[in-house]
């Protein structure tokens, strides 16, 4: 179904997106393929939501303060109380997982002070005790995923 | 170090690049700067690392990878550092952070991501990383996910153009 020129633009520019006024000129170049091909196939791969997106990823708590969260909710709650958390903007990621604490979220805010107001809003609100577990360190180096087309 | 314009920029980035022939140049009209002074901060942005990386962001359960597993365990303060280098040297893991430990509820100060396609798979390669660093007699748990109530590129807004930056709701 995904066409080499598909699986090369998922796969090789996730690390190495070149930084120059023409960026898919230049993925074109390393390619062999028109620039104009480059542009298709990376607007059907967003159409289809194979990329969420061509851009950048921010260092944590390098422009802003953020933490994950953890809530530990009664199942037949879990989709109201992960509603009422999906309504805060300064919520990215919102999970549920397989655990005891089952549901998982990312805050985000500009300074720590709104970080901590958020978190106590959305506890009154949910009637929950979150679990705050900001990054002490980021010790992964290998960044990008690499796709397996195989099976 | 990094002034109101290169948060705009960043927000602007996290929404993603436009597919146009000359993407910074849409950027830099909004920002009222020349396509050269965008390319130049965003360089300087990448060199700083507050940009960790720049390109095709996938969707990993579009693209197969539903066997998506959160490993977290209680691991000694002191080898944390040399266990979690070790740990992330394995091509199957994607992410690995330490996070504080919240006392008898939640013990754990160590924390990777594996995502795969199939969870009889994950859980072998979750042995195969156990065994590999030294961590079977670790406290561990194995949270896999379920549903996605939420997932987007994180919203870098500052209070005063909160409407302007939200975007892929």
């Amino acid at each position: 179904m995904l066409s080499p020129l598909h699986k090369q633009l998922l796969n090789d520019f996730q690390q190495n997106m070149p930084l120059s006024a023409t960026p898919y000129q230049d993925i074109a170049r390393v390619l062999g393929v028109t620039e104009d091909e480059v542009l298709l196939v990376f607007q059907e791969l967003q159409d289809k939501q194979f990329i969420a997106r061509i851009g950048s990823v921010i260092a944590p708590n390098s422009i802003a303060v953020s933490s994950l969260m953890a809530m530990s909710v009664p199942p037949e709650k879990l989709q109201k109380t992960a509603a009422i958390v999906n309504q805060y903007p300064e919520v990215n990621h919102n999970y549920e997982r397989e655990n005891r604490f089952n549901l998982w979220f990312v805050l985000i805010a500009k300074d720590d002070q709104s970080l901590q107001e958020v978190i106590a809003d959305i506890e009154l609100k949910t009637g929950y005790n979150t679990l705050y577990l900001p990054l002490i360190a980021d010790y992964f180096i290998n960044l990008g995923f690499e796709i397996d087309f195989n099976d | 170090m990094i002034d109101e314009i290169d948060h705009q920029l960043v927000a602007l980035l996290q929404q993603g690049l436009p597919l146009v022939s000359r993407p910074y140049t849409v950027i830099a009209e909004k920002l009222k700067l020349t396509e050269d002074e965008v390319l130049v901060r965003v360089a300087l942005l990448k060199q700083r690392g507050v940009i960790k990386r720049l390109g095709v962001i996938v969707n990993h359960r579009r693209l197969g990878y539903r066997a998506n597993a959160m490993v977290v365990f209680d691991v000694s303060d002191i080898l944390i550092k040399q266990i979690a280098e070790h740990v992330s040297q394995f091509s199957f893991v994607n992410l690995c952070y330490q996070r504080p430990r919240q006392g008898e509820p939640w013990p754990y100060n160590l924390y990777c991501m594996i995502h795969g396609k199939d969870r009889q798979k994950v859980l072998l390669q979750l042995e195969y990383l156990k065994e590999s660093c030294g961590l079977k007699q670790c406290a561990s748990e194995v949270l896999f996910s379920k549903q996605c109530f939420k997932q987007r590129g994180a919203l870098y807004q500052r209070s005063s153009d909160k409407e302007k930056s939200v975007i892929n709701g």
